[in-house]
């Protein structure tokens, strides 16, 4: 058995809080899928190393290189993490961007875990108010848990790392309860024969 | 094989003057444009339909193909494209036939769904129904042309007793029609089921979107019994800008490029024609990356350059006509060369259209 993950992180700076959650977040889920026998692919998408081609994608209308790869990484995966900088009481505009521009059923009924980071907890309610939404749009399957890691976490809150583990091992349980996604379909593969088009 | 261009009659301000040509000046410079294909030995030349700013193009193409038919003696005229979707397939039936009987056979046509969302509901429509509207609209419009007193029943449209379309096509040999698509695999596969050809938009947009979907209605055409999936028939679009010195054609273009419509303010010159296949260069840049098309799509019939956008005023774009007639008398033998006997040189053409200058070359 074979899964494959893949890690969204919006963080713009190096080094990224967020990007430290997303790794910790993908990392959790991939343990508890080794711990279970299955073997694991873990992809790190970053996005600001597709900025410029998101906002060529939205321009032109089609992904170039990097992005595309990205995309169909995505499209194949069996279970996502996603993990945004609060900026402006939302997530980033870079972040709300990529999925702008990915097709709109590549994640439907794909696992997901959520998670943001803030300057102060007080943005904590963005993963309920705006990334469940966004997500739900996408008919993304969303685990219970999602991670909001405020900066003040990560030296006072020692249930961080529970939390994390938590929402890691629900990750894990929603992607093996579904069938491996495999390679897509070929271009035109699963098309109805034109007769069945021609009666509607 | 043919050549020639197709325009979409866009009315876009010369970023390099700050000029717009008034809607007048559009449409006449779209007829001089293609009188001078002609002139340059183009054999093709397809108009865009449009039903809003900021294109001058004809709301019904048959309009202009009609004036320019009637200019010229041994041009094509096609559509790039006609809307199937919001058309009713009774007045494309119609209207189409008059026209080719004006042409005297020198016309076909190119059905897309259109890529303006608002167009559907000017003419009450849905564009949830753009798939569902382009196969019921062109199965009737199939049999307009082939049959008298059609009963018909569907969906989209009032039904038909024992309607006849008139005229009927000349010679009783319908227009030959080209389904295009950028990614509707359902498109390729009403191509393929027809046996009618497929037209790669082909610009804009990366070599890989093309070459899926030419390759699926080769296989599909074969499918459907009409031949082997090489002997399909594909049309292809193509982008150039050319200078005899390519650095010349580099800086004479970007202008443009930087503020072109669909693509302005996006990628730089140099990523998108790494990134789709446009080219801006020399004359002899532009055949070698023109002949590279078949190492993906196949050995086709018909090659059209959009040569005309993004605010290129009417003597810059006679003058490119000029490097394309010469560029086009380096790919007809060069493409022929490497054709496979039994692979077609031409799309289908009426019975009363002489044939096409390449075999004249061969000969």
């Amino acid at each position: 058995m074979s899964r494959r993950l893949v890690v969204v992180s919006g963080g713009l700076s190096d080094p990224s809080s967020t990007r430290l959650l997303a790794d910790r977040l993908g990392e959790a889920a991939a343990d508890t899928l080794r711990s279970r026998g299955v073997e694991v692919d873990v992809r790190t998408v970053e996005l600001r190393a597709v900025a410029h081609e998101i906002t060529n994608a939205m321009l032109t209308g089609f992904a170039a290189d990097e992005l595309a790869d990205a995309q169909a990484a995505l499209a194949a995966a069996d279970g996502v993490v996603a993990v945004t900088p609060v900026f402006s009481a939302s997530y980033s505009g870079l972040f709300k961007s990529f999925f702008d521009v990915l097709d709109r059923d590549a994640l439907s009924r794909t696992p997901v875990l959520l998670g943001a980071t803030a300057g102060t907890g007080r943005h904590s309610l963005v993963l309920d108010h705006a990334l469940r939404p966004l997500f739900g749009y996408l008919r993304a399957s969303v685990v219970p848990t999602a991670v909001f890691a405020a900066s003040d976490d990560w030296g006072n809150d020692a249930d961080l790392g529970p939390r994390i583990e938590r929402a890691g091992a629900e990750l894990a349980d929603a992607v093996l309860a579904r069938p491996e996604k495999g390679d897509p379909v070929a271009f035109g593969d699963d098309l109805p024969d034109f007769e069945t088009l021609l009666r509607g | 094989m043919q050549f020639g261009i197709f325009t979409v009659g866009d009315v876009t301000q010369d970023p390099t003057t700050g000029r717009t040509p008034s809607e007048h000046e559009r449409i006449k410079s779209t007829v001089a444009i293609a009188e001078k294909a002609e002139e340059v030995g183009l054999d093709v030349v397809a108009f865009g339909e449009h039903h809003n700013p900021p294109f001058a193009a004809p709301a019904n193409p048959p309009v202009l193909m009609a004036n320019v038919a009637a200019r010229t003696s041994t041009l094509s005229l096609s559509t790039a494209t006609t809307l199937i979707t919001t058309n009713d397939p009774v007045r494309l039936a119609e209207d189409y036939a008059y026209t080719q009987h004006l042409a005297d056979g020198r016309l076909d046509l190119m059905l897309g769904r259109g890529n303006t969302g608002p167009v559907y509901p000017w003419f009450g429509r849905d564009i949830r129904d753009g798939i569902e509207l382009a196969i019921e609209n062109y199965a009737l419009l199939h049999r307009l042309w082939r049959e008298e007193n059609v009963d018909w029943q569907g969906k989209h449209r009032t039904p038909l007793q024992g309607f006849t379309s008139t005229p009927r096509p000349l010679d009783g040999v319908p227009p030959f029609v080209w389904h295009g698509s950028i990614r509707s695999p359902e498109i390729a596969e009403q191509a393929a089921y027809y046996g009618d050809g497929f037209f790669a938009n082909h610009i804009f947009w990366p070599a890989s979107h093309t070459e899926q979907m030419v390759g699926l209605y080769r296989r599909r055409f074969e499918h459907y019994g009409h031949g082997r999936a090489d002997q399909a028939i594909v049309g292809l679009g193509g982008q150039v800008y050319m200078a005899r010195n390519s650095q010349d054609a580099v800086r004479e273009f970007r202008p443009y490029f930087d503020k072109a419509p669909v693509y302005g303010y996006g990628p730089s010159l140099e990523e998108f024609t790494s990134q789709t296949p446009l080219t801006v260069g020399s004359p002899a840049q532009v055949v070698e990356r023109t002949l590279s098309f078949r190492e993906y799509v196949g050995d086709y019939q018909r090659q059209l350059f959009l040569i005309d956008h993004a605010g290129l005023p009417l003597d810059t774009v006679l003058h490119q006509l000029d490097l394309l007639g010469e560029v086009v008398a380096e790919l007809r033998p060069a493409f022929e060369a490497v054709r496979p006997e039994h692979v077609p040189s031409d799309p289908p053409v009426h019975p009363r259209v002489a044939p096409a200058p390449a075999e004249e070359v061969l000969a």
